[in-house]
């Protein structure tokens, strides 16, 4: 089972990256508070990010790259907590659809994350701690408005595009519906304008994982000393298999058993698909913080884009110039097609400029992130058709 | 597919087949990896990605021009447009390009959806039997149906949302009154399976074939009016229009209809 000594170093690594990220880093000064939607002001605040590539004269090829619930700025290069390749490096590198050797990437890590962007495992300023459950409850907007000022510190008035997919497709679409004029092209991928029911109670039962963790006391681990790793664990083996599908599972694992001829009448993990969740389980927690993981979820379940645009989708993009390319995957179950659809009549209505692609793939929510061919080739083509249109 | 295994019919005439697989039929298979068949047919409105064959329903390329520059000259310039079935974008392009349209498209086919989006063309995958309930009354100037009526389950439906999203529709078909098929059918007692109509009767994804008078009594009955309507013969040229009906329905392969809904009720 865990090791605990592996965890509380693999823990302090982590909870150093924090505060003090391997990353370029952005700190905002009680001079430029972020406004949230909760009605505070989070002040001092910092922004971990990464780039990629080079800012042309004009200023007219970034590309913000939005990543999903437990994904982190380190799109295109090694991950420095895990080592392992960064995490979309299918889509952005050199040569690839999201090309660094034509356009200047930029990939932060979100608010309430936990990989360097001020979340609830930074340091409160008041009290010297961490902030655990003080810290206030964060939305998508508020994600998108500190990335607004992310950008208008790099100088960059208007993004050529953005892409993300998940929690990285509601970036995508509610930086399109805040700033159209700042988004050129805008690439919501495998997402949704508003969480669904059932994705909202899969995160309830993830957060109360973690919670139900005697070590997460009240999210004051941090501060106690202990490690919710297996509420964490259990949390995350959950929402893990939402991001698969019924056919990939039963092809990757079907009932095999896991080094073992037979049943073993216990409770060890006998099936292979068992020791993979626990693995899957394991490799998180190394890399992830509790709280940020139930602040994130939080942020996902209170997105309803319609609902700031009074309950109509297309009014939030009413008279939009982006051109968007709304890509989804027949297997996923956790933001299917049928919620791209409704994005792109909301698009159509209000008249922008839309492309809908289905990409087939059993590989269901997480076919975004890997190497789909029919995926990549279409955002190399949407990409490169803008760029033309741009003059990159 | 790639485009080198397409077969021969490709090059068929106004009989090609392969309008809009069925989606059961494009959802099969493993998908393709070329983004477009090289060879795309102008009006390819079926599915490239489908295990069935993607079939130009238009002549040798001559023929082919000739069609798309025929309905490309029904539509306005400046216009908003819908091309219903819109292939690889070809047809989009030229409208764009040649008439300044801000042209919209769907597609059945995933492969046909990518090519427009590489293309520049904003163009959503979908299903002209389901999708086209979505859109508002007169959202388009002009709303383009090339070669895919007679391959949706429900034209009439199908039609009617054409009057309704645009305020002109443009539609175009194979004929199925064409003598070749009228020979096929008295003469042999059998569908016809020719080289420009290669698929026999149940492997065919065109389950509603009609001929020109059938769709101009489908137009009657929904009270459209026919503002100009053109047939072209087996060699892609116009069936001279002062020629009555039957001569039409005799000797155009295809047939291309501009329309307008009638007036509200009527």
């Amino acid at each position: 089972m865990v090791d605990a000594q592996v965890i509380a170093r693999d823990c302090s690594d982590r909870v150093r990256e924090a505060e003090h990220p391997r990353s370029l880093l952005v700190r905002f000064g009680p001079d430029r508070p972020l406004a949230l939607n909760a009605g505070v002001d989070l002040s001092p605040f910092q922004i971990a990010y990464q780039t990629y590539g080079t800012l042309n004269a004009q200023r007219s090829n970034a590309v913000l790259i939005c990543h999903a619930l437990t994904g982190d700025q380190h799109v295109a290069n090694a991950h420095p907590v895990t080592g392992k390749p960064g995490w979309w490096e299918t889509m952005v590198g050199p040569g690839r659809p999201i090309d660094t050797e034509r356009y200047f990437v930029i990939c932060p890590n979100v608010i309430g994350a936990c990989m360097g962007t001020t979340g609830p495992s930074s340091i409160n300023p008041k009290t010297g701690r961490p902030w655990g459950l003080d810290f206030p409850v964060i939305t998508v907007r508020d994600m998108v408005r500190a990335q607004a000022m992310l950008l208008d510190h790099l100088g960059i008035e208007s993004l050529f595009s953005i892409a993300g997919g998940s929690l990285g497709g509601m970036q995508v679409l509610q930086w399109a519906a805040s700033y159209p004029n700042r988004v050129f092209s805008a690439l919501p991928i495998a997402t949704a304008t508003r969480h669904s029911a059932q994705n909202i109670a899969f995160h309830e039962v993830g957060r109360q994982a973690v919670m139900a963790d005697p070590e997460w006391r009240h999210g004051r681990y941090l501060v106690e000393g202990t490690n919710p790793h297996r509420g964490l664990a259990v949390a995350r083996m959950g929402a893990h298999i939402t991001y698969l599908s019924e056919g990939a599972l039963q092809s990757k694992f079907g009932r095999r058993f896991q080094d073992r001829e037979a049943k073993t009448f216990s409770f060890d993990a006998d099936f292979q698909i068992e020791s993979y969740l626990r693995h899957q389980g394991l490799a998180f927690v190394e890399r992830f913080d509790a709280n940020s993981y139930l602040y994130v979820t939080r942020a996902m379940d209170y997105f309803d884009l319609a609902a700031d645009y009074g309950g109509t989708l297309a009014t939030a993009f009413r008279g939009t110039k982006t051109r968007f390319c709304v890509i989804s995957f027949t297997s996923d179950w956790l933001f299917p097609t049928a919620d791209s659809r409704a994005t792109v009549h909301a698009l159509n209505a209000a008249g922008a400029s839309v492309g809908f692609v289905e990409i087939e793939s059993d590989k269901g929510h997480d076919a975004f992130l890997l190497d789909e061919p029919d995926l990549l080739s279409a955002v190399r083509g949407f990409v490169g058709a803008a760029a033309r249109a741009r003059g990159i | 597919m790639e485009s080198g295994s397409l077969p021969s019919p490709l090059r068929g005439g106004a009989w090609g087949g392969g309008r809009r697989p069925r989606p059961g039929s494009d959802a099969s298979g493993v998908a393709p990896r070329e983004t477009a068949p090289k060879s795309a047919a102008p009006f390819s409105a079926g599915s490239p990605s489908g295990p069935t064959p993607n079939l130009s329903p238009q002549g040798g390329g001559e023929a082919a021009r000739l069609d798309l520059l025929l309905i490309a000259g029904m539509v306005e310039p400046g216009s908003r447009v819908l091309d219903i079935g819109c292939g690889d974008g070809t047809l989009l392009a030229l409208l764009r390009e040649n008439r300044g349209v801000d042209g919209r498209g769907i597609e059945l086919s995933r492969a046909g959806v990518s090519a427009c989006l590489a293309k520049g063309l904003p163009v959503i995958q979908g299903d002209a039997d389901t999708d086209l309930a979505d859109y508002p009354d007169d959202a388009f100037d002009y709303v383009i149906l090339s070669q895919t009526i007679q391959a949706t389950r429900r034209p009439r439906v199908v039609l009617e949302h054409l009057l309704r999203i645009g305020r002109r529709a443009i539609v175009s078909f194979p004929n199925f009154g064409h003598w070749r098929v009228r020979g096929e059918l008295a003469f042999r007692g059998r569908m016809p399976v020719t080289d420009n109509l290669p698929e026999a009767w149940y492997d065919t994804p065109n389950i509603h074939f009609c001929t020109i008078r059938d769709f101009v009594a489908l137009c009657r009955l929904l009270g459209a009016r026919t503002e100009r309507a053109a047939a072209l013969d087996a060699w892609g040229r116009p069936v001279r229009v002062t020629m009555p009906w039957w001569v039409w329905n005799l000797f155009g392969e295809q047939a291309v209809f501009l329309l307008r809904r009638g007036e509200r009720g009527g």
